[in-house]
């Protein structure tokens, strides 16, 4: 949930994730502002596509293929939005999971992840996702990865949402703190074998 | 009167003086050749009675595999092994020149090696050549003092840690680590830990891959597990071998020329002594 400025932590309760319409979640890292402009495209789109009441509304997949086309042709303008999307949800019981990246690199599967994630948290969810995990398995995988994250990424902070989409509808849940382990018996006294190490 | 001399110590590392040369020589296009690195993951961790590394043995060059099954678990001192990551002749020659000098050190203190010994051979040396020598290394060992394991990187710093990883997969080794480890693992689990972290590496690595080697230190015993874990079998090879029996290829037409046989005898001159 933290938005840096540069080196500085400047915003400690950014809200990555949001929904789009009825079907969609969207959670966006990089930019916080290009994050903005593209959940106001994103709104003139669910508006103007609720307009039709044709009982029929977009689901994760128009919505990945919106989100897409609109990244890829910013880059081809050489003014592209600085974010890599997620975007997932269910529609008519099909799940759907897919990423964008800020060239318009888009690919969908079972598990994604964006920035650090992409060298910290795919290893483990490879590892250890499998077909038809419960919500419960599903939170404690990324709150594993969550974990390795907050250790190993500076630019983490122990502040974090899970959000929950189904067919009935969406839960994002409060932000919460995930529990650290730093009393390793060597972190006591590091340089106790070895005077001027760290 | 004559002046006195100072006693100068004997000056180490590089000489910088060509590097202006260098550098202009670069602008006007000339290519310095490259260097063979191992884009590798090397890990290492404290168990309940030691230490046990772990590297994966693929040796880059660029985009191509250079060799598909290089040792990068490096010998120090009976007790102590060293896993190098970063350019490959680097790690070989400074991991031999310390062996070396730590074997000459033995034989005057007629003691076991030290880890901490090697540590601060290996950190002076690279710290001299201010980042040059390229090799990040992940040393371990059990001496007099206990188990230790340390990390050098190729500026001279060190860190003494429980579990660390180094090389281009240390992100994906170390996610296994930070999420598995604790402290006590017996010698199963911690081979286990450490075959996940190198394979977590294999995997999801692009500079990591082929096989496991893991090297359990203990006090009073090391073993070096070559090629403990093969997760990259060559598949699709034939059973049958590959003979082909007459009749398998169609002989659209045969030509026999024979070869005449020709000896040529040659008069030499008799050789003259």
């Amino acid at each position: 949930m933290a938005g840096s400025y540069g080196s500085t932590l400047r915003y400690k309760n950014v809200e990555r994730i949001k929904s789009i319409g009825k079907h969609t979640l969207l959670g966006a890292s990089g930019e916080v502002s290009d994050f903005q402009e593209i959940l106001r495209y994103l709104d003139e789109l669910i508006i103007y596509d609720d307009m039709w009441d044709d009982g029929n509304s977009l689901g994760p997949k128009e919505v990945h293929n919106y989100l897409t086309r609109v990244m890829y042709n910013r880059r081809n303008k050489f003014d592209p939005l600085f974010n890599s999307l997620v975007v997932g949800g269910v529609k008519n019981g099909q799940k759907y999971l897919g990423m964008v990246g800020m060239i318009g690199t888009h690919y969908e599967d079972n598990h994604v992840a964006t920035g650090f994630g992409n060298h910290l948290a795919r290893p483990l969810m490879r590892a250890e996702w499998h077909e038809d995990m419960s919500f419960e398995e599903a939170v404690k995988l990324l709150e594993k990865c969550l974990l390795v994250l907050l250790y190993r990424d500076r630019s983490a902070i122990n502040k974090f949402q899970i959000a929950k989409i189904t067919e009935v509808g969406v839960t994002i849940s409060e932000p919460y703190a995930l529990k650290t382990f730093w009393g390793f018996l060597a972190f006591q006294n590091p340089t106790k074998g070895a005077e001027g190490s760290w | 009167m004559e002046k006195a001399r100072v006693d100068l110590p004997p000056k180490g590392g590089f000489s910088f003086d060509l590097c202006r040369r260098n550098e202009m020589l670069t602008k006007k296009g000339l290519q310095l050749p490259g260097f063979r690195k191992t884009g590798t993951t090397i890990v290492g961790l404290i168990f309940e009675d030691g230490v046990i590394l772990g590297a994966d043995t693929r040796a880059t060059e660029g985009p191509i595999v250079a060799d598909k099954n290089c040792e990068k678990i490096h010998y120090m001192a009976p007790n102590i092994y060293c896993c190098g990551a970063g350019t490959a002749a680097d790690t070989e020659a400074v991991t031999d020149m310390v062996s070396s000098q730590l074997q000459l050190h033995r034989y005057a203190t007629r003691r076991e090696s030290r880890v901490i010994t090697a540590l601060t051979l290996l950190k002076s040396h690279l710290f001299s050549y201010q980042g040059h020598v390229s090799a990040a290394l992940v040393l371990g060992g059990v001496d007099i003092t206990g188990p230790h394991l340390h990390t050098v990187y190729p500026h001279g710093s060190t860190d003494t840690l429980p579990f660390a990883t180094m090389g281009s997969g240390s992100l994906a080794a170390m996610a296994v680590f930070e999420s598995k480890y604790k402290e006590g693992l017996t010698r199963e689990d911690g081979i286990q830990l450490v075959g996940e972290a190198i394979c977590s590496g294999i995997f999801n690595d692009l500079g990591s891959g082929s096989n496991v080697d893991v090297c359990v230190i203990t006090k009073g015993k090391t073993d070096y597990l070559r090629n403990h874990q093969l997760p990259n079998p060559r598949t699709y090879i034939s059973s049958r071998g590959y003979s082909f029996d007459r009749g398998h290829t169609e002989v659209l037409s045969t030509k026999i020329t024979p070869l005449k046989l020709k000896a040529e005898v040659v008069e030499n001159d008799a050789m003259e002594e």
